[in-house]
């Protein structure tokens, strides 16, 4: 079987940090079955003045979700975009992530991410019985989908309401007002998958709606379009908490029928 | 240009615990459960080390999908699996607690596959002798670091992210602490703590064809044996048998064990089922040897033997590597893995990401084709030398390494799944031994200006230079020296053709320029790596020589075979105070009798409770 | 703050750095509505050439006018005659087709794809939104979290849809079926499939749920909610096709009422409209 003759490629990458840059151009030798990531890597290594260029990544299989950029304008993962999948003369336009500060060059600063996540309260079974915790198959499919989530923020970058809105929960909520912001569809998940676990104790549905901002979700579906783990985060994670904020605070009769039942058995995040 | 210690930025903690992979994350938890300020730092952003890798599962004897398992067969099989080259008691830990620490990982938050009765689900995997790996389809390791992630954060660890080790600090004969750099901004760093608690995985970024990520260029042995520490079984470097073989750019991307415990088939291009001419002796008895066994072994047949695709992971990695060398190879040099004859929805459940994997990167659909693989280096079963209870590195007071970082408890070849559970119990065990150590030694060390400003100044010269050679090119070329001299099989030309090389590698790192600044740069960070890689690479090839047999994942083409006379000794390498590296042969002591006993037994006496 | 790097990102309606045709999707959806919207209103406004034979257009469900009425009719004024006093210019077919119309409005698939391309909010992934003080559904859209409701209506009317159908297999004093019946038959089963697909729906039968296992009864909605997410996976194919459906239906019932096409039945074989009476 014959190796096809060397091919180049063009790398357009965006140089620069937080004070401006510009796009630079590198063109290298590229292999057959090269993804993007390589491609910045062989520019890394053989291109003139591309030495220094900043990229994260770690697993280069698609399970880590380090290397999150923009690839000629769509949030995807570097490791997980073939070269094929783009004509043969066509140029790789490489940028960091909208959302977040730039830090330099592909690498962006994601650390409102993970102050999102401490906001939420962790997973609070009741102790442990005798022996061992008892869930059925069927009752952590839902789930396991949530947490198949590699945390690459792609979702993040591409949701308008933090992308061009910038709508980005603030740290604190001032009482008694609407809420400032959103904490975005990667959390939204996660909250959605605490709130199905079928052993959780903990009700974060005030705080999702007060205070995490589930309501600026207009569901236009970017999130699940750019999801490289394809979870369906709209369908599967939003909606359904988007309707537990409705049983609870919009529908009368689910909001009758909870108070003639004592309310919800868990406890209220503060 | 002067440095003033004064004006670094310095952060205390009573205990850092370095690398935020399984080991790391649990050794902090338990130092927060224990009362110590707890700091973490990680070579990347929280939740992206190595362990989301980790793909088939946690070995631990629940018994929940085989009731007849407990922690003596479990036992067992590590011993056999790592030649009895493992530190006994270890191993006995090891058993012993892995189901409470999979038990508590449950209850913060881990979800893992249920069995029908609603526990824990366990599935087979090469080497143990009943299903016996929790699991979460073919992202176990995601599951364990976001559930101690999860958990960790919101037990009031403090999280130091993208910032990279360069070296120790002593006081006294005890560590004090840590110099690191921030790749956001390229400023140094010096953490001071109580104890130091290393978990920063493996070293496999020396070797071209692997299934490391960037991190693992063995920062944690290099400043370890930088402060005396020893490195032990370092030529026991573990050759995964399925990794992808083409495409060229995915080469050595893990394709998990986990497809052959869900009865994945090796074949060679011939379309032979291979593996049968492959049984050793010590596991003829338990494996099956016709392919009609193998399928009811499959089907649930509770008295036919394992598929010989189920061998210790040694075993297959050789198989496969000799096939291709007699010609029987695949078109890329690998053999054929077939999943596709179990039905499609099934393979997409239990191995979804190798099927998205396949499906984007290879273009291959495994519900229908089989996959092209053939050996990765995967695992140090090696790293630095470690009290078996503490963790602690006797000869460096203050030191705890756990994880891949640490030796011993694998031997000579790591059973799959046995990493995760790794992790778990001598991460708590690490933190539980900071904890005892800092009760009995309170004070906060000094810091070593001398030391700190040395490490700092030897940093910067690769940014210094005016001009010089290009990092990335001598990374890639070591790491085509390791794969070719110290691969899966080694012989004693090779071997040393490996250490002169990184001889004149060292040579060319004084010469090597990072173009730039320091802020987030790459370049800068391949140069100050290669430090760690070199040593590494060094323990390895110098173990790998002085070892003159082959045992689990040691294989010399020129001393074939086990050696008697070689099970009595692990092999250990130091820093010699001329700055060369000491190779030595360390004598083992036996094991308590008890645990002899079980290792030696029959399966059969182990499973009737006889030992 | 104005941060003085874009990392060569830009800003402003339409604005993106994507190279493909990402306008293509949201230009269609936008055309194709506007036009069935169109065609509704044209339909709607008419106020008759709603029935042929055994047909009636399921944009004039359970209307009938007296006038209308003769031996042959089967009858579809399920709750009676529409008052003769109401007034013209709102025709009975616009309320008819608002309760459904609302369903369709406050539906989680077609909010995505009315915010998309009608409202630029935003007009595709990754592409500049109009700007705009943006609240998302926590505002004047707040009314969207009562979607359940009109699902109910939904759901209230289907049985309509299917009787109409049903309808449609009995003509003249005897058994038959005629390619209306067909249509009418298809609509009825898509709108069904549409309907039951709902997110609101799914989440009521049994995706307000966290334990599927804890007893019989979470289990039988557990394999209820399965059959709905089944449905759900295929919303948006659903949303499409019973929205043409219910067009053609009546483009259909319309075209051979007005004698411009005959209809094929097993009555008298092809039949013009002059020939059902």
């Amino acid at each position: 079987m014959s190796e096809p003759a060397k091919r180049k490629r063009t790398l357009r990458a965006w140089r620069g940090d937080a004070s401006g840059g510009k796009f630079e151009e590198y063109t290298v030798e590229v292999d057959q079955g090269m993804v993007v990531l390589d491609l910045v890597h062989r520019a890394q290594r053989d291109a003139e003045g591309a030495g220094d260029m900043a990229c994260r990544w770690n697993c280069k299989a698609g399970k880590c979700g380090s290397c999150s950029m923009e690839i000629n304008g769509k949030p995807k993962l570097a490791c997980m975009t073939r070269l094929g999948d783009y004509a043969p003369d066509e140029v790789i336009q490489v940028q960091p992530l909208k959302t977040f500060p730039i830090i330099r060059d592909l690498t962006t600063d994601v650390s409102w991410n993970y102050e999102q996540n401490k906001k939420i309260a962790p997973f609070t079974p009741p102790p442990r019985p005798e022996g061992d915790y008892r869930m059925k198959q069927k009752d952590v499919d839902r789930i396991q989908e949530f947490r198949k989530c590699i945390e690459c923020f792609l979702c993040q970058d591409t949701c308008h309401v933090l992308r061009d809105h910038d709508k980005k929960a603030p740290a604190t909520q001032p009482a008694g007002k609407p809420p400032q912001g959103f904490i975005g569809p990667r959390f939204m998940i996660r909250v959605a998958q605490l709130d199905m676990h079928p052993l959780d104790t903990v009700d974060r549905i005030p705080k999702l709606k007060e205070e995490w901002g589930s309501g600026y979700c207009n569901i236009t579906k970017c999130c699940t379009e750019v999801c490289p783990e394809h979870i369906n985060i709209t369908d599967n994670g939003i909606i359904p908490m988007k309707e537990r904020v409705v049983d609870r605070f919009y529908d009368p009769i689910t909001m009758l029928l909870s108070k003639l039942g004592g309310g919800s058995k868990r406890t209220v995040q503060k | 240009m002067a440095l003033d210690i004064s004006e670094l930025q310095t952060i205390t903690h009573d205990v850092i615990v370095v690398g935020a992979g399984g080991a790391g994350l649990r050794a902090a938890i338990e130092c927060s459960r224990q009362g110590l300020d707890t700091g973490v730092v990680c070579k990347s952003l929280l939740g992206k080390a190595h362990t989301v890798m980790a793909e088939g599962g946690a070995a631990a004897a629940l018994g929940n999908a085989d009731s007849r398992d407990n922690w003596k067969v479990h036992f067992r099989d590590t011993m056999r699996g790592g030649k009895f080259l493992n530190q006994w008691r270890m191993a006995e830990l090891h058993a012993k607690e892995a189901p409470e620490r999979i038990r508590e990982l449950e209850e913060w938050g881990a979800v893992f596959d249920r069995t029908a009765d609603g526990r824990i689900n366990q599935r087979n995997f090469g080497g143990h002798r009943f299903p016996r790996l929790a699991h979460v389809g073919d992202r176990t390791g995601l599951e364990l670091i976001r559930t101690l992630q999860d958990k960790g954060v919101h037990s009031g660890i403090s999280v130091h992210m993208e910032c990279t080790g360069l070296g120790l600090m002593m006081d006294g004969g005890r560590v004090a602490g840590m110099v690191g750099y921030w790749r956001e901004t390229g400023r140094f760093v010096v953490f001071r703590a109580k104890a130091v608690i290393f978990a920063t995985g493996g070293f496999g970024k020396a070797w071209k064809i692997t299934s490391n990520s960037w991190e693992y260029t063995g920062d944690g042995q290099r400043m370890a044996y930088d402060v005396g520490a020893e490195l032990m079984d370092m030529e026991f470097t573990q050759f995964h048998p399925t990794g992808m073989v083409w495409p060229p750019s995915v080469a050595g991307v893990l394709v998990t064990e986990g497809v052959r415990g869900e009865g994945g088939i090796l074949r060679n291009k011939d379309g032979k089922r291979f593996m049968f001419e492959y049984i050793p002796e010590k596991f003829a008895a338990e494996t099956a040897d016709t392919e009609e066994e193998a399928l009811r072994w499959l089907q649930g047949d509770r008295d036919a033997r394992r598929p010989p695709e189920l061998l210790t992971r040694d075993e297959v990695a050789r198989s496969i590597y000799n096939e291709v060398k007699m010609g029987r190879g695949s078109p890329h040099g690998g053999a054929f893995l077939d999943i596709s004859h179990r039905p499609a929805d099934y393979v997409k459940k239990k191995l979804p990401s190798m099927y998205h994997q396949f499906k984007e990167l290879a273009e291959v659909d495994i519900t229908k084709e089989p996959m092209e693989v053939g050996p990765t280096f995967h695992y140090a079963m090696g790293g630095l030398a470690v009290d078996h209870d503490s963790q602690m590195c006797p000869k460096v007071p203050g030191l705890f390494a756990c994880g891949e970082v640490a030796a011993g408890l694998h031997g000579a070849n790591r059973l799959g799944g046995n990493s995760l559970s790794d992790l778990l119990v001598f991460g708590r065990r690490a933190g539980m031994g900071a904890k005892e150590f800092i009760d009995a030694n309170p004070g906060l060390p000094k810091v070593d200006e001398a030391r700190v400003k040395q490490l700092i100044d030897q940093a910067k010269e690769p940014l210094m230079r005016p001009d010089g050679e290009n990092p990335y090119v001598l990374h890639d070329d070591l790491r085509e020296s390791m794969t070719r001299n110290v691969g899966i099989w080694r012989d004693a030309e090779g071997m040393s053709q490996g250490i002169a090389d990184i001889a004149k590698f060292r040579e060319r790192l004084k010469n090597v320029k990072a173009h730039g600044t320091s802020q987030y740069n790459p370049g800068w960070s391949e140069a100050i790596d290669l430090h760690s890689m070199f040593v590494a690479a060094e323990a390895t090839a110098r173990s790998g020589l002085m070892r003159e047999e082959s045992r689990g994942a040691h294989s010399r083409e020129d001393f074939q075979g086990e050696r008697k006379e070689w099970i009595k000794y692990n092999i250990v390498c130091f820093k010699g105070d001329d700055g060369e590296m000491v190779v030595q042969k360390v004598e083992r002591q036996s094991g308590p009798a008890e645990l002899e006993k079980i290792a030696n037994a029959s399966i059969e006496d182990v499973e009737a409770g006889r030992v | 703050m104005a941060n003085a790097s874009t990392g060569g990102h830009v800003q402003g309606l339409g604005a993106t750095m994507r190279k493909d045709a990402w306008w293509q999707g949201p230009a269609l959806t936008a055309g194709i509505l506007s036009l069935w919207l169109v065609y509704y209103a044209f339909a709607a406004a008419q106020g008759k050439y709603y029935s042929a034979g055994p047909y009636i257009s399921p944009f004039y469900i359970a209307y009938e006018h007296p006038a209308s009425v003769t031996d042959m009719s089967p009858g579809y004024a399920w709750f009676g005659f529409w008052p003769d006093s109401w007034p013209a210019f709102f025709p009975p077919a616009l309320v008819m087709g608002a309760l459904p119309g609302m369903f369709r409005m406050t539906c989680y698939y077609y909010r995505k794809a009315y915010y998309r391309s009608f409202f630029g909010m935003p007009p595709g992934c990754a592409v500049g939104p109009v700007p705009h003080d943006y609240r998302g559904e926590t505002f004047l859209l707040v009314f969207q979290n009562l979607h359940r409701y009109t699902l109910y209506i939904a759901i209230a009317l289907l049985p309509l849809l299917y009787l109409d159908a049903i309808k449609g297999l009995w003509y003249d004093g005897r058994p038959g079926i005629g390619l209306g019946t067909v249509l009418l038959g298809a609509n009825a089963v898509l709108l069904t499939g549409y309907t039951l697909g709902c997110h609101a729906w799914r989440h009521l039968v049994g995706g307000k749920l966290n334990c599927f296992s804890c007893d019989g009864a979470s289990e039988a909605r557990h394999g209820l909610w399965g059959r709905v997410t089944w449905l759900n996976e295929r919303h948006q194919q659903f949303a499409w096709s019973s929205l043409i459906m219910i067009a053609i239906c009546d483009i259909y019932i319309r075209s051979v009422s007005m004698g411009v096409i005959p209809d094929i039945n097993t009555w008298s074989g092809v039949t013009w409209i002059g020939d059902f009476h």
